[in-house]
């Protein structure tokens, strides 16, 4: 037996042992997620106990080096370790943007004794993270942000607003960048820095969107003291850590496929609109346009898996991430659209048992910020234009 | 298996972009145009690629061939989408050697394999009306006495006008558009009884309309069962449809490189036009759609490798994309070139015409998306 195999039984074994039968079932509400930080509850003891299990073995950041807190698993290993979680339905036992996305960042720009700080609380779920990034007039030009820090002594005094901070009303810390200097280009003037939620000044205002409640908040700074300890990377170096940050969330978003795992569109037309004689669905409409999304879909996934071989093979993915990003959340928007017209007025119901509280209108209206967070699609094909097509600036 | 070529297959895709580029390029293509060819194609050239061991390229080393993968032939048909060259490599290499090696016999895949290897060519006569109806077949094989006799009419026979064998869907049961009661009967081009047209399309490049009156054929000309040639004959233009994507997404990614160029280099209100907005975003929305028919290209040619069980699926996702995106990125490509587009002189709109014909050919959009349908149960 290879040494995979012989790490493969032992992750099956390991998780047939420690994954309850209940963490091996879709979730259903929003607090079946464990999100972890200083006042993180866990909904059940499964719960519990399947998160301290995983955490124990540093398995909730496989690949993270262990002196990091993290597995020191290899990349087959970790591929294995997602397989064999996938094959028995296994929940992620700790959402966090700490993983997702900061810890990243640390491992390439965070100084050693910032690393041995902070990523070790991320793995353990101990701290819980929010991202500070647009603001109320730096949405897609990103880099006209203006939320400033200023050097005092040891500290930077900050003074601004965050906007679209998802969750930051439940965060412990928030990682932000904020303008250190004016001078010069825009994008040379931005630091990145790590703040904590409990400082005096920081507030934070949740925000109602076109689909009801949502994660999103504003967040306040009102001469905030931030020790210079936390800034990562250097003073007006923080673009180029948002830039490697956002490629990643790109990479996520663009992969992400749908949570609430819809019955297929096919599946529910026949349902609700019916098939004729001919077994062909009864509106040819939309049996053309429910088509087209399928060979859509499938040919997308289709390239997140070889651009996955691609890289495999070595050839880094780049700029490719914002095609991933771009066609991903397209094609999920017009999913919905699809969803709707499948259903008809009974995919409109706003509230009530009948209508599930308006699952299905909620999560249609909320796809449409698919196509706007994490960099529009405008620039998106902008940066295709610019980067792979290589196409002028004028 | 990854969805990535290997090094070999990315080998003979590497020196079949140098050969076409040196000996079978637009130029040829203009030249045989120009110069009113009545077959359209380089007699040489094809010679040259059999030895290269293209004609055989699937065709099993037991039978003369290379017994390569068909995505090899795959990065052949790309290319020669890229270079518009005209050659029987997808009628006969790919599709002839296909149907053969499905439902031949021993002597006939002995004959008949070897002899398409070797350069021969033979064509597949199924089509006989404007749209792609494998089981609608008119032309009828009467049973004679030990053989059989065939009379009607087959229509757009790719590379017709200069095979040496055609393989005749006929109808020798059962009504018109049925998938039962069809058999394929291999009849020698010369046979007494056939007549054929040539006819020239918007691509420049020639097929043939042919007439069968009492033709004879004898029992070992039956290619398969009696009665039961639909299924390998459909299995074959599944894979005819993946190769001629394979085409397409030659056709598409050249037309797309040379219209980016182009954009690159054309001046207009003192600016390069390709720093126009309006302009980068529809490039970049075709570079996304090309991104999209590469994974499927890909995918479906594995799938012919593999026996996938999806094949049918895989091929009419494949077809019905490339055939839109063609559509798309040529449409485009004439439009970005502008009035110089419009122009013979400028090869865009070559381009523009070859898809036309490669969209239509074994199921175009509407069809290819109706079977997806179909097959998805809905």
């Amino acid at each position: 037996m290879s040494a995979l195999e012989a790490f493969k039984t032992e992750v099956g074994e390991f998780l047939d042992k420690n994954c309850p039968d209940s963490m091996r079932q879709p979730m259903k509400a929003e607090d079946d997620a464990y999100w972890g930080g200083r006042n993180g509850t866990f909904k059940s003891d499964d719960q519990k106990q399947w998160f301290e299990a995983m955490a124990a073995k540093g398995w909730t950041t496989p690949e993270w080096p262990t002196e990091y807190g993290g597995g020191g698993l290899s990349k087959d290993e970790a591929r294995i370790l997602k397989k064999e979680m996938a094959k028995r339905k296994c929940r992620n036992p700790l959402y966090s943007f700490g993983i997702w996305m900061l810890g990243p960042a640390l491992l390439k720009f965070g100084s050693e004794e910032q690393k041995k700080k902070y990523l070790p609380e991320i793995a353990a779920g101990k701290i819980r993270w929010c991202q500070g990034y647009s603001e109320p007039n730096a949405g897609s030009d990103l880099a006209s942000l203006a939320t400033s820090a200023t050097s005092v002594g040891d500290n930077y005094i900050v003074n601004g607003q965050k906007v679209w901070t998802s969750y930051a009303d439940q965060s412990d810390m928030i990682f932000a960048l904020t303008r250190t200097s004016s001078d010069g280009k825009k994008q040379q003037g931005i630091s990145f820095l790590l703040i904590d939620m409990a400082l005096e000044g920081v507030s934070t205002r949740p925000i109602k969107l076109i689909s009801g409640k949502s994660p999103f908040c504003e967040t306040f700074f009102d001469n905030v003291k931030v020790p210079k300890a936390n800034l990562i990377g250097t003073e007006g170096g923080g673009w180029s850590v948002a830039k490697y940050l956002l490629t990643h969330e790109r990479e996520m978003i663009g992969e992400t496929t749908d949570p609430d795992a819809m019955v297929p569109l096919n599946v529910s037309a026949k349902d609700y609109i019916g098939v004729g004689a001919d077994g062909k669905l009864a509106d040819p409409v939309m049996r053309k346009e429910i088509a087209e999304w399928e060979i859509d879909g499938a040919g997308f996934l289709f390239t997140l898996a070889r651009m996955k071989d691609e890289m495999k093979a070595g050839q880094p993915i780049g700029a490719k991430s914002s095609f991933l990003k771009y066609y991903g959340t397209e094609l999920n928007k017009k999913k919905y659209e699809l969803h709707l017209t499948n259903k008809g007025l009974d995919s409109l119901g706003w509230d009530g048992e009948q209508y599930e509280e308006g699952k299905l209108a909620r999560m249609f209206c909320r796809t449409k910020g698919n196509s706007i967070e994490g960099g529009t699609s405008e620039v998106q094909l902008n940066i295709i234009s610019k980067r792979i097509l290589e196409l002028p600036s004028e | 298996m990854g969805l990535v070529i290997t090094e070999e297959q990315g080998l003979l895709k590497e020196s079949a972009r140098d050969y076409l580029k040196e000996n079978a390029s637009i130029a040829l293509m203009r030249k045989l145009r120009d110069e009113n060819d009545e077959n359209r194609y380089s007699p040489t050239v094809w010679s040259t690629m059999a030895e290269m061991g293209w004609a055989g390229l699937i065709i099993p080393e037991a039978y003369g061939g290379m017994g390569f993968e068909y995505v090899g032939m795959g990065q052949l048909l790309e290319e020669t989408g890229r270079s518009l060259t005209s050659s029987p490599l997808l009628s006969s290499a790919l599709i002839s050697a296909t149907l053969i090696n499905l439902a031949g016999d021993q002597l006939q895949k002995e004959k008949y394999l070897a002899a398409i290897a070797e350069g021969k060519i033979i064509s597949l006569a199924s089509e006989e009306v404007s749209h792609h109806n494998p089981s609608h077949v008119q032309l009828a094989a009467k049973s004679d006495g030990d053989g059989f006799t065939l009379t009607g009419k087959k229509n757009y026979v790719l590379d017709g006008q200069v095979a040496d064998h055609y393989i005749v869907s006929a109808r020798t049961s059962e009504d018109d558009n049925s998938m039962k009661g069809i058999s394929l009967f291999i009849v020698p081009s010369d046979a007494s009884g056939i007549t054929k047209t040539n006819a020239t399309l918007m691509d420049s490049r020639v097929c043939a309309h042919l007439s069968f009156e009492n033709v004879k054929v004898s029992q070992a000309q039956l290619l398969g069962d009696l009665d039961k040639g639909y299924k390998p004959l459909q299995k074959t233009l599944d894979i005819a449809a993946i190769g001629i994507s394979a085409e397409l997404l030659g056709i598409i990614q050249e037309s797309f490189e040379r219209t980016i160029s182009y954009l690159k280099e054309r001046r207009q209100f003192d600016k390069i036009i390709g720093s126009f907005q309006a302009l980068q975003h529809r490039a970049a929305e075709m570079y996304c759609q090309i991104e999209i028919c590469k994974s499927l290209v890909i995918k479906a040619l594995q799938g012919i490798d593999e026996d996938s069980f999806m094949l049918p699926a895989l091929s009419s996702m494949a077809k019905a994309k490339c055939s839109k995106v063609a559509q798309l990125v040529t449409n485009e490509g004439v439009q970005m070139f502008g009035g110089i587009g419009m122009t013979d002189d400028e090869d865009i709109g070559l381009y523009l015409k070859r898809a036309r014909v490669a969209m239509e050919l074994y199921g175009n959009y509407n069809y290819h998306l109706d079977r997806f349908a179909t097959l998805n149960a809905y």
